[in-house]
């Protein structure tokens, strides 16, 4: 089991340094010299090569890259060419932030699909398991932008019981989830990112639970004499660790962000940021964000895939 | 192996205030005209189709037959183990009194596990692999019997000492997966034997086996039903294995019992055209441990069945009559029967 888990763990070093290597390249790929997108239309050619220097863009491309990996393994991501704030700063709290609706979408989804989607499973074919492919269906199809307008129409402009955008007074810097004043605020884009991670999650509940309802290993427990929910409870346990995978994976297309949700609720995320980082050709504020949620992305994996072995046996061979 | 003959008598019959009559045993579980349908849009599966017979206490019954002659349905009918939406059964079923097919879910799940159990061909499939073989024991004990978890943990620990799996402390913590074929299918049968069974139903428990392996396994049941003295009825395609475990011996053909009998008889004198045609390529120098032979021809369409004797079309011997007309179990020798308008113009 420790084998397996640090095995597992070195596993990521290689991904690591992939990461950081397309991060890297990241500056080369985009047309334009990074530089200029800073100076002034009048700026000299002196001025240019002294930001060029400045920025150690005349290095070797390799020494460039070692400093660089260096410097973000230390937390430096260099400095936003447009806030002229540190990178790491600047992602990290993006990154809480986000992680605050991923969080709760997630969760929402997993525990809306764990129940429908094992009632589903258990009665296949009824009005119930109709029901909730139906819920799934439209979830996965309904884009979420368009959702998140209509829910701020509906709770946020007619009724007011909800606001309609931003973190609330306090600001993203001590957003505080016990804080009902607060959470009002997140509610909304909760849900809106919780429709589609709840189509595929419960799809996915739906199918592995009854997948293992059929297999023989029920037959032997109802042999047995157990009672329905003692045999509910081992079909569950069996489907776990494939429901965990797919909802590892929501959670980390979440972290991830999504512009146009966290643009339209007007949440300063990931998602929001990357969008900024683009659209300002801020190249250091753009690297340092796929750097960080390519991590994330691992770490992610890596938390479900233990999780997984400690939930299925079968998985722990090393 | 004990006397084929004495098996169904009980050995308190002497000492019985009527001792010198004929002692009257009744039956640990008794099927009269079980017939089982399974209904979908497009057909009906005729599976079983009136099948009768009695199981004395203490006696072990081999169901034999090809590939779908409805040997597991007549096995999950026993324990209401068949999906109730589309399964209709008709007849009766008494397990140790118990009227099987009148009980209530309740009712029924109280007989599974505790009064009949069952063990299943592939123990690979058929333990749940994210399960110990611990918690699988415990939990059929402590569904019928109201036992601590240490108890209950101890039980189970005895019983894997039952089924002689070496170092039981550690196995209890096992998963399946880690043990090998052998002790898994040992795990299995600790599982069916956790709250005594009266009758254990076992679905071809060793075809999954290897040759040795399969071997220990036999002499083991055949051990355990000595010991706990339980009614065993065992399917299986294996006439050797047949001729090694039972008592009686029933041969089924599309869903019917076509010949019933002690093991000797219908093993050196079968009478039904099909058992014939079943142990004569046995005997002509095939493997004892080989597969039922093929024989020539298709399997009965279950879905429409058609009118006389269900085999007369693949049979060697078959008349007129046998198209038009099914016959049915009649004595051949004292309790040997057997389904065949010809049975007495055969030798
Ligand atoms: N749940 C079910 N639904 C529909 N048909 C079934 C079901 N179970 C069994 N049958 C059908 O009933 C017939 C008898 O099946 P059964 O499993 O009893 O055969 P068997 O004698 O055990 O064969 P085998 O030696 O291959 O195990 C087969 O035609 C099978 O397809
Ligand atoms: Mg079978």
């Amino acid at each position: 089991m420790i084998g397996y888990i640090i095995k597992r763990m070195l596993y990521i070093i290689p991904v690591c340094l992939g990461v950081t290597a397309v991060c890297f390249a990241l500056m080369y790929l985009a047309p334009g010299d990074p530089a200029q997108a800073l100076l002034p239309p009048d700026a000299t050619p002196e001025d240019a090569a002294y930001l060029l220097r400045l920025y150690g863009f005349d290095q070797p491309v390799w020494v460039q890259y070692g400093r660089w990996v260096l410097r973000a393994a230390s937390g430096d991501l260099g400095v936003s060419l447009q806030s002229q704030r540190p990178v790491f700063r600047e992602v990290m709290s993006a990154l809480g932030n986000t992680a605050v609706l991923s969080a709760g979408a997630v969760l929402l989804a997993f525990v809306l699909a764990f129940i429908l989607g094992t009632v589903a499973a258990y009665n296949i074919g009824s009005r119930i398991d109709q029901a909730s492919t139906t819920l799934s269906i439209t979830g996965v199809s309904v884009p979420n932008y368009w959702l998140g307008i209509v829910l701020v129409i509906v709770f946020a402009v007619e009724l007011g019981w909800l606001p309609a955008a931003g973190m609330g007074s306090a600001g993203s810097d001590s957003f505080s989830l016990t804080d009902w004043a607060q959470l009002r605020y997140a509610i909304l884009p909760i849900i809106t990112m919780s429709v589609l991670p709840l189509g595929i999650i419960m799809r996915s509940v739906r199918a592995s639970v009854a997948e293992a309802l059929g297999q023989e290993s029920i037959q032997l427990l109802r042999a047995k004499g157990l009672p329905p929910y003692a045999i509910l409870t081992h079909a569950v346990k069996n489907a776990f660790p494939q429901i965990l995978a797919v909802m590892g994976l929501q959670f980390g297309f979440l972290v991830g962000g999504s512009i146009l949700v966290e643009t339209i609720f007007n949440w300063p995320g990931t998602g929001f940021l990357l969008g900024k980082a683009i659209l300002t050709r801020d190249v250091p504020l753009l690297q340092g964000t796929i750097l960080v949620l390519s991590i994330s992305f691992v770490i992610i994996n890596l938390v479900v895939d233990v999780l997984q072995s400690i939930f299925d046996p079968r998985v722990r061979r090393t | 192996m004990r006397n084929l003959q004495t098996t169904s008598v009980a050995p308190v019959a002497k000492d019985m205030p009527l001792a010198g009559k004929i002692p009257v045993v009744s039956p640990l579980a008794r099927v009269k005209d079980l017939n089982v349908q399974f209904r979908s849009r497009d057909a009906t599966v005729h599976a079983v189709n009136g099948v009768s017979f009695d199981l004395m206490p203490r006696d072990v019954l081999c169901i034999i037959g090809e590939s779908g002659s409805g040997k597991s349905v007549t096995m999950k009918s026993m324990m209401r183990l068949l999906p109730p939406k589309k399964t209709v059964m008709t007849g009766e079923i008494e397990v140790n009194g118990h009227k099987v097919l009148d009980l209530s879910e309740r009712q029924i799940r109280h007989l599974r596990g505790a009064e009949i159990s069952m063990i299943f061909q592939e123990p690979m499939t058929a333990l749940d692999p994210v399960y110990t073989i611990g918690r699988q024991i415990t939990e059929a004990i402590r569904a019928h019997e109201p036992v601590t978890t240490s108890e209950a943990r101890r039980r189970a620990l005895e019983l894997l000492e039952l089924v002689r799996i070496p170092s039981a402390v550690s196995r209890l913590d096992a998963y399946p997966h880690e043990l090998s074929g052998g002790l898994r299918q040992r795990a299995m049968i600790a599982v069916a034997l956790s709250c005594k069974p009266k009758l254990l139903l076992a679905d071809e428990p060793t075809t999954a086996l290897d040759a040795t392996v399969q071997i220990q396994v036999l002499v083991l049941l055949r051990q355990l039903q000595d010991e706990l003295g339980m009614g065993v009825i065992f399917v299986t395609h294996d006439i050797g294995v047949a001729a090694q475990i039972a008592d009686k011996i029933a041969v089924m053909y599309a869903g019917e019992i076509v010949e019933f009998g002690s093991a000797r008889d219908v093993l050196v004198n079968p009478a039904h055209p099909y058992t014939r045609a079943m142990l004569a390529s046995t005997v002509h120098g095939q493997a004892r441990d080989a597969d039922l032979p093929v024989i020539p021809g298709d399997p009965a369409d279950l879905r429409r069945l058609v009118a006389g004797c269900r085999f007369a079309p693949r049979c060697g011997v078959s008349k007129s009559l046998c198209l038009e007309r099914a016959p049915s179990l009649v004595g051949v020798a004292a309790h040997h029967d057997a389904a065949c308008h010809l049975i007495n113009s055969l030798t």
